[in-house]
């Protein structure tokens, strides 16, 4: 108890004490801006690349590893330590926790970085300075006088260029030579009474600032006018620093960043708004999800795979085998049904006959198995093979499809202009320009984009993106099936179905505004510099976020298929179906059939709209039937997902405001068409 | 005559700034944005350039280097004088 109070009156002491108790065991935290290339010297020392983050606020996760028996800790690009969301609160832990830190500027943006440098300083951090982007400030022709930089803020500053591994070399002496630096004397004054309580000081600063967490940690009074007054001071002091160290000999550094002024002038910036959305949706709209996905999902995924899996089953399980061989347009040239009720083993020469059957060009094979096991797993909407199919042959390359642009928007510093551009839009919905990632996302996976809304700054945002995701976003499967269903019925219908879909949005997001309390956050965002970017970068981060996604959201793709499959040999599959059956005739004046489309919609998005293409339909009734689907329930993963990141009380409430909207909308539309 | 002239400067916004102004913060809106505004450098007496101002009124501003956008409800509510 006593001892305790001693660590903690001296902060110096406190440190020394630290370094005996952690000497094999330090945790050094690397911390900074967002853009700030922090993630490369991570990257350096874990010797593993794991994401450089440009836009502001997408490192969510932390990254630790482990160097010279250190740990290492990677945090989220801050302005400040403080709480104003997510990302901060775990960086606010983090560096709390830490004996070193690391703190990461960016030194085209020093005025700007410098902030949180002497924010750590005045914490009492053992801190030492890494100037990132030192090769950058030489071409530009300005000069930072680190030596004096050094002697104001009382630590060691390195000058490194991180991307190109320039300096990084001197890592160990950052760690080893980290040093607690030159503190506001007034505010250390005020410090002392929570000190004297036995308070860490880096905490006693949290309090003088008001931040809430810690203030009601300690059960200490918030005062918000001291956090202004102490910002303001540490703002002055930072434009002090600058205006001694930092001198600009040309102003060369303003043509390097033209396209950057471009894409915001409403002139030159709609046309290259325009242009990049239609390059995006060139790349993914019709390479990756026509051609790409086209050849993964038929031929490698169901002609390869599924294929084989089947003809293996098939050896030991009762089946029934249809193969047709189909012509280059789709017409039937030959056909052929085999029937293995004992498996296939037991009759070697049916076997060669079927395997030479099927192997010839134009084959289309379909097994169909009794056993209700077999049926369950390897089925037409098997676990193991139609999931397999679908997540690694169909969604793979569009998630990486999307996370590639994302990745390649993120470091050139074209997103947060996008999110600038749009901002005013998307005010319309309650949300700020920020959404942008979410909701661009959304046309690919819903999955992948409920995860992204984690970015946005409020709850109350993340809330309405995530409905609006859910209600009004088809994604790039049901894209799919809009488009060829939509093809041949002409402008009417298009209209049709945007108008509506536009409708709901703009209700949507009006109702929801009323109803969740609060405001919507302004955008208030850094716009980095304008650079290509480095190619090895894009594509890692492109890896490492495909994995996390696959890994994070891949599992429940299994589990919703399981559901439906024992709902289908449960016979609970035809209960749902005769139970919609009288809303689909009557109220969609569909036929019974298309119900199908919602049950099995709930797998996969594409596969009961899939159905729909062997109904005999008219242009009215296809139109109402892609406006209730777009309005229908997403896939079953993206209903898991949703509950994981909104709670239950959200996500049910939006899953089954889903379904009545689909379906009293649709059926309003049909009142009028059909 | 000046004083009235004051007056009313005073009572421009951020979101009135157009291309090309030099614009000096006077006051900002106040609560926790306030916190989040100076951390990025914009304060109270600081003089900035008006970058760029979007249709429908997003602002960007630079200072020095630095370019940051500010939505349109958030220029509304900050107060500046054109110098």
């Amino acid at each position: 108890m006593k001892s305790d109070n001693i660590i903690n009156i001296n902060p110096r002491l406190s440190n020394v004490v630290t370094d005996i108790n952690h000497f094999r065991n330090e945790k050094v935290v690397l911390v900074g801006n967002p853009n700030v290339g922090k993630s490369c010297v991570f990257n350096y020392l874990s010797g593993k690349y794991v994401d450089v983050s440009n836009y502001p606020g997408t490192t969510v996760s932390i990254t630790r590893c482990n160097y010279n028996g250190k740990k290492i800790y990677d945090t989220p690009g801050i302005y400040g330590v403080s709480s104003f969301n997510e990302e901060e609160k775990v960086a606010r832990d983090i560096i709390l926790e830490s004996d070193v830190v690391i703190n990461v500027v960016n030194a085209l943006h020093l005025e700007r970085d410098l902030f949180l440098t002497l924010q750590l300083i005045d914490m009492g951090k053992k801190v030492s300075l890494i100037l990132n982007f030192a090769d950058e400030i030489k071409k530009r022709k300005i000069k930072i006088d680190t030596k004096k930089l050094s002697d104001l803020l009382g630590i060691d500053v390195y000058e490194t260029a991180a991307v190109d591994k320039v300096g990084l070399d001197q890592i160990d002496n950052a760690i080893e030579n980290a040093r607690v630096g030159n503190q506001q004397l007034d505010l250390h004054f005020l410090m002392q009474q929570y000190i004297d309580e036995g308070i860490p000081q880096a905490e006693a600063l949290l309090i003088l600032e008001g931040d809430e967490f810690t203030t009601s940690k300690y059960n200490k009074p918030i005062n918000k006018d001291d956090r202004e007054k102490i910002y303001i001071t540490r703002r002055n002091r930072v434009n002090e620093i600058i205006d001694i160290v930092e001198h600009e000999d040309s102003r060369k550094g303003e043509i390097s960043n033209l396209l950057g002024r471009m894409s915001l002038n409403p002139i030159t910036g709609i046309p290259i708004l325009f242009f990049i959305l239609t390059l995006v949706y060139f790349f993914i709209g019709d390479f990756i999800s026509q051609r790409v996905v086209d050849f993964t999902e038929n031929t490698v995924g169901v002609g390869i795979v599924e294929y084989n899996v089947k003809s293996f089953v098939s050896n030991f399980a009762s089946s029934i085998i249809d193969v047709e061989i189909l012509d280059k347009n789709g017409n039937l040239v030959d056909k052929k049904i085999y029937n293995f009720p004992d498996g296939m083993r037991v009759n070697p020469e049916l076997k060669s006959d079927f395997e030479k059957f099927s192997s010839q060009p134009g084959a289309l094979t379909k097994f169909h198995f009794s056993n209700p096991i077999a049926k369950l797993f390897f089925g037409e909407f098997g676990v193991i093979t139609m999931t397999t199919t679908y997540l690694f042959f169909l969604l793979l390359p569009l998630v990486i499809g999307f996370y590639f642009v994302m990745a390649l928007l993120e470091d050139s510093g074209y997103l947060p202009r996008l999110a600038t551009m749009l901002d005013r839009t998307f005010n319309k919905i309650g949300l700020n320009g920020k959404a942008v990632i979410p909701i661009i996302l959304g046309f690919g996976c819903i999955t992948m984009a409920n995860i992204t809304t984690r970015l946005l700054d409020s709850e109350r945002e993340k809330s309405i993106a995530t409905a609006i995701l859910q209600f009004v976003i088809p994604c790039s499967a049901q894209l799919a099936v809009i488009t060829v269903l939509l093809s041949g019925a002409g402008v009417g219908p298009l209209l049709i179905f945007i108008g509506v879909i536009g409708s709901v949005l703009i209700i949507l997001s009006t109702v929801l505004n009323k109803l969740i309390p609060g405001q919507s956050s302004p955008l208030l965002i850094d716009l980095p510099i304008m650079r290509i970017p480095k190619l090895t970068n894009v594509f890692k981060k492109m890896a490492y976020r495909t994995y996390g996604f696959m890994k994070e959201a891949g599992f429940w793709f299994f589990v919703g298929a399981l559901a439906v499959g024992l709902m289908d040999i449960t016979g609970l599959l035809l209960v749902w179906q005769d139970i919609l059956a009288p809303l689909t005739t009557h109220w969609l004046k569909l036929p019974k059939e298309a119900a199908n489309a919602f049950v099995m919609g709930m797998v996969r998005r594409d596969f009961g709209a899939a159905g729909l293409f062997t109904l005999d339909l008219s242009i009215m009734q296809i139109t109402v039937a892609i406006i209730t689907i777009t309005l229908f329930t997403p896939c079953i993963a993206s209903f898991v997902v949703m509950l994981k990141e909104r709670g239950w009380k959200e996500g049910i409430t939006i899953w089954l405001g889903t379904w009545v909207t689909a379906f009293f909308i649709g059926g309003l539309v049909a009142q009028f068409i059909v | 005559m000046k004083t009235a002239n004051i007056k009313t400067m005073n009572n421009i916004t951020l979101d009135k700034a157009r291309k090309g102004n030099l614009i000096t913060i006077v006051n900002l809106p106040g609560g926790e944005i306030n916190a989040q505004l100076i951390r990025i450098g914009i304060s109270e007496g600081e003089t900035l350039l008006c970058l760029q101002r979007l249709p429908g009124g997003t602002i960007i501003l630079q200072k020095n280097r630095q370019e940051i956008a500010v939505g349109y409800d958030l220029a509304k509510k900050i107060k500046i004088i054109l110098p």
